[in-house]
């Protein structure tokens, strides 16, 4: 067992965890944030995508320990109170999900891909970007959608900042 | 229509809580003493259990319990059934195999439940799971329909001989034969319609609960039908009577069917609970959901279609061998007979039709119902026999179409279907008007002299929907009725809720069924709430599959909000000193026509429950619950068109575009309809190209996790240009008929028809990879 202390979203937290406790366990057996999901046993299908200092990971191939002293942000952390990320407020508009267990996975993702290009995207670039994702409901087609159109959101939303 | 009624693309109510991370699916849930299982699995695809050494495991660290084949054998824990009973052509009923949850003696297929550990946590009960001792005798394995059927081919039951199920007909066997005498031409097509991993991306899961006192059972589980689970766990296997077990299904992340059936590890988890008496959970992972989870599709068939000298089509005939699997699951049987055959007619005049269908055991997980269920094994037949036929005969594919389109209506089908209404000819023209079908040749030309092979292909798609009346499909040997229920309940304050025995897992019910009152009441969908999925709260329902969930269960709601709003009409009139005729509804108030009187809903909700001023002998409240069975089934039906570019060289093939016209009858949500139909189309475009199931000879599953089965991924696949025309339904007051299955029964054949256009080789098996179509077009060398 080892103590791990790490931030998420925003909050100093620590836990008591056997060493091989991967850090989608420790967020949600631990910290109940079970917004975060396991869709596979492979790293295949991006259900379970957070971000660590930023950057979109996929967090059952990341042990809680390597986590220690970072900055995790899951899909309860991306909203301002009442206000979704326009990531989210995308999804929902262009009916981006139906099932939504692949979707907290689909959002950081994406948020992520949209910081990457710094909003220059394309349908062809998205879908490319995409393919760590599985979704099994949508077909992608209003996933793809919501994606484009929270790129213009986040930009209008940066330039307000 | 109001902004938030019939037919407005009103966005999901229940979509906040999904893309805040706040859905509640079964492994989100933990309960206080909570334990976790894990199940020891066989190995092999078929063996003798000679024994199963737990002495190890018990003593292993946080070890509560475990519990072999054997003890749920003792315990009089009933076998899985098949809830539909078939009838062979000679008579005989299907030959259906014990199944019991976990094997005590025989495993018949990789991935079956040897032995469960419960632990205090899930890492405990996996360590200790490898601890299981379970020594086994290797029997030989039939891995397939063909090593299956192999005289002297090994017995998987002792009921079954010959590995054969049943061996059923449907039509008129010697009135085809004769149409096929006098034929001016013949068109034929083997086919094999590959085995499919249905993958909804939250695997199966579920948790039991023990009250000692009260004797009674809670079961969280990833349903599409709790209530079916609940009658199903109760009356056959043994677990609970059915008024000491509830079933909740909360948010179930897709379902496909997958999730229609009764596992064996629910019933694990409820039995277990009460042996260890603590609460047990288990969660499947991916492994194990393609190790355990039923497969669909895996047909093999030969088809044959007779057309006189004009290209009408005189007579179909088809034979196909189905594989079940290792044992009969649900609703297995009725897949590959009554959801299939008897929509082989598909939107063609077609005088006569034979059709056998032999399903047959083999080493395999269990197949059952996935997306469509049996109408897109039909719907590929009927498609690339036309398409086949078209090149066959040297004409074009739309004008063979509509020379053999049913146009009159209703339509009797030589296979028991009686087709309500439709337009083919609306849908088909819708289709090649999107992609620019005259212009295809010119594009086609363009591509060849860039290199490019360039085919089209057209998919004329039919579906019965709504599966009903509960009279027909019990005389078909169906094991239940499929009606649904509905309640509405006005609060005294006016808000509404509605029950329903339909169950939403990713198809917006939330939403769509608000719709409906706030049509009727003119209020806004955020004071209606919908319950569903837990048996406590709902009486009774049939679940969600088969597209019925609008024909069907709205069906149900409209005719509860009808005695709801008779009611309230009475009592407004009552209190607004008029006749119940004149008042009208509007705008959440009760109106007295061609007057100013009005009385607000919330008043009359008030009255209701105050019952200080109610008409002379009314009972006081304001809710009211219904059942509907639909008169016949519902038929969607539509036309895609799919064009594809292929490189030569590589085999590589990509999508120019993709089409579909549905016709649905009427939309509730036009937004949900086309995501149901965006996702139906991924799915059978992944069946075309991607996706299939491979067993090696051994019985072993060699696509077994993500990285070996090919889901359709983003990059995979065209964004889809979709358009409805309408027929109304005439079966139902709200004229529609469902579009959960449609795409996924429509596209794969238009893409191989496509694929097979360009390369000029019809012969070309799916899942179309690279690799068979670059030899479809270079040969074997």
């Amino acid at each position: 067992m080892s103590t791990v202390k790490l931030t998420v979203n925003g909050k100093a937290v620590s836990a008591e965890v056997e060493d091989r406790t991967l850090l989608v366990h420790l967020l949600r057996d631990h910290l109940n944030l079970t917004g975060t999901h396991v869709g596979c046993d492979t790293s295949q299908c991006g259900a379970c995508v957070v971000h660590i200092d930023g950057r979109a990971v996929k967090s059952c191939t990341v042990l809680a320990g390597q986590a220690a002293g970072s900055n995790v942000t899951t899909i309860e952390g991306i909203a301002k109170g009442d206000e979704l990320h326009p990531m989210q407020a995308a999804f929902r508009d262009n009916h981006g999900l139906q099932c939504g267990y692949c979707t907290p996975g689909m959002i950081m993702s994406a948020i992520d891909i949209v910081h990457r290009h710094s909003g220059q995207l394309d349908e062809e670039t998205v879908r490319h970007e995409l393919e760590g994702n599985i979704c099994r409901c949508t077909g992608y087609h209003n996933i793809v959608k919501a994606v484009l159109d929270a790129a213009g959101r986040m930009k209008v939303a940066q330039a307000a900042e | 229509m109001g902004v938030e009624g019939i037919g407005a693309s009103v966005v999901r109510k229940e979509d906040r809580r999904f893309i805040t991370g706040k859905g509640r699916y079964v492994d989100d849930i933990k309960l206080v003493g909570m334990t976790h299982a894990h199940f020891v699995r066989s190995p092999h695809a078929h063996a003798k259990i000679k024994s199963v050494d737990t002495s190890e495991a018990i003593k292993m660290p946080g070890v509560v319990g475990v519990l072999t084949g054997q003890q749920i054998v003792d315990d009089k824990i009933g076998n899985l059934i098949c809830g539909w009973a078939i009838t062979s052509k000679d008579g005989t009923g299907m030959k259906m195999g014990a199944w019991p949850a976990m094997a005590p003696e025989t495993v018949r297929f990789v991935g079956q439940a040897v032995a469960v550990v419960i632990a205090e946590t899930k890492n405990q009960a996996r360590d200790a799971a490898e601890a299981v001792v379970v020594s086994y005798e290797e029997l030989p394995a039939v891995p397939d329909i063909r090593a299956a059927i192999k005289p002297g081919a090994p017995q998987l039951h002792p009921e079954a001989p010959g590995n054969v199920i049943y061996d059923w007909t449907i039509g008129d066997e010697g009135a085809t034969d004769a149409a096929f005498k006098s034929a001016a031409n013949i068109v034929s097509l083997d086919i094999t319609n590959n085995r499919l991993v249905p993958n909804a991306m939250e695997p199966r899961a579920a948790i039991a609960e023990y009250n000692e006192p009260e004797e009674h059972f809670t079961l969280y589980t990833t349903s599409q039908n709790p209530h079916v689970a609940r009658l199903v766990l109760s009356a056959f296997y043994n677990i609970a009577q059915e008024h000491k077990l509830r079933v909740v299904a909360p948010d179930v992340g897709g379902g496909f069917g997958s999730k229609i059936f009764i596992y064996p590890e629910e019933m694990v988890a409820l039995w277990a609970s009460k042996k260890v008496g603590r609460p047990v959970k288990w969660t499947g992972d991916r492994t194990e959901a393609f190790l355990t989870d039923a497969h669909g599709r895996d047909h093999l068939t030969k088809a044959e279609m007779a057309f006189d000298k004009d290209n009408k089509v005189t007579g179909l005939r088809v034979k196909t061998y189905a594989n079940l699997g290792a044992y009969m699951s649900l609703f297995s049987s009725s897949v590959p007979t009554y959801l299939y055959a008897t929509l082989l007619s598909g939107q063609y005049n077609i005088p006569n039709i034979f059709a056998e269908v032999i399903s047959v055991y083999t080493n395999t997980v269990p197949v059952d119902a996935y997306r469509g269920a049996g109408r897109p094994e039909a719907s590929f037949v009927v498609e690339r026999l036309m398409e086949t036929a078209a090149r066959q005969l040297k004409v074009d594919p739309a004008e063979l179409r509509r020379k053999n389109f049913i146009t009159q209506f209703p339509h009797q089908t030589p296979v028991i279907m009686a087709y309500d209404i439709g337009d083919f000819n609306a849908s088909l023209d819708a289709a090649m008007k999107a992609i620019d079908y005259a212009g295809f040749a010119g594009r086609k030309a363009k591509a060849k002299s860039e290199g490019k092979l360039r085919g089209i292909g057209i998919s004329c798609y039919i579906e019965a929907c709504g599966i009903a009346p509960s009279k027909a499909v019990g005389s078909l040997g169906a094991g239940v009725g499929l009606w649904e229920s509905a309640e509405v309940r006005v609060n005294p304050v006016g808000t509404i809720e509605v029950l329903t025995g339909s169950h939403s897992h990713g198809q917006g019910h939330e939403t769509s069924f608000c719709q409906l009152v706030a049509e009727r009441l003119g209020i806004p969908i955020s004071q209606v709430q919908i319950v569903h999925g837990d048996t406590d709260k709902v009486q009774f329902g049939m679940g969600t599959y088969g597209s019925r969930s609008a024909a069907v269960g709205l069906t149900a709601i409209l005719k509860a909000m009808e005695k709801v709003e008779a009611k309230a009409k009475k009592i407004a009139a009552h209190q607004l000193e008029a006749s119940e005729n004149d008042i009208v509804i509007e705008n959440g108030e009760f109106k007295v026509t061609g007057t100013d009187k009005s009385i607000a809903l919330p008043m009359v909700a008030l009255a209701a429950y105050t019952a200080h001023n109610l008409p002379d002998g009314m009972e006081p409240g304001l809710k009211e619950g219904a059942f509907y069975d639909p008169t016949n089934f519902t038929f969607p039906a539509g036309a895609y068109i799919c064009e594809m570019e292929v490189d030569a060289g590589t085999g590589k093939t990509s999508f120019v575009n993709f089409v579909a016209a549905d016709d649905f009858g009427r939309l509730i949500n036009p937004m949900i309809v086309e995501g149901q139909v965006h996702g139906g189309l991924a799915q059978g475009i992944g069946q075309a190209l991607l996706e299939g199931v491979v067993y090696d000879a051994s019985g072993q599953l060699v696509t077994a996790s993500f990285m070996d089965y090919t889901m359709p991924r983003a990059d995979d696949l065209p964004s889809f240009k979709l358009s409805h025309t309408t027929t109304l339904c005439p079966g139902n007051p709200l004229g529609v008929k469902g579009c959960g299955e449609a795409g996924a029964i429509g596209a794969s054949a238009a893409v191989i028809n496509a694929i097979t256009d360009a390369i000029g080789n019809n012969n070309l098996e799916m899942p179309a990879t690279p690799d068979r179509v670059w030899h479809a077009i270079h040969g074997n060398a």
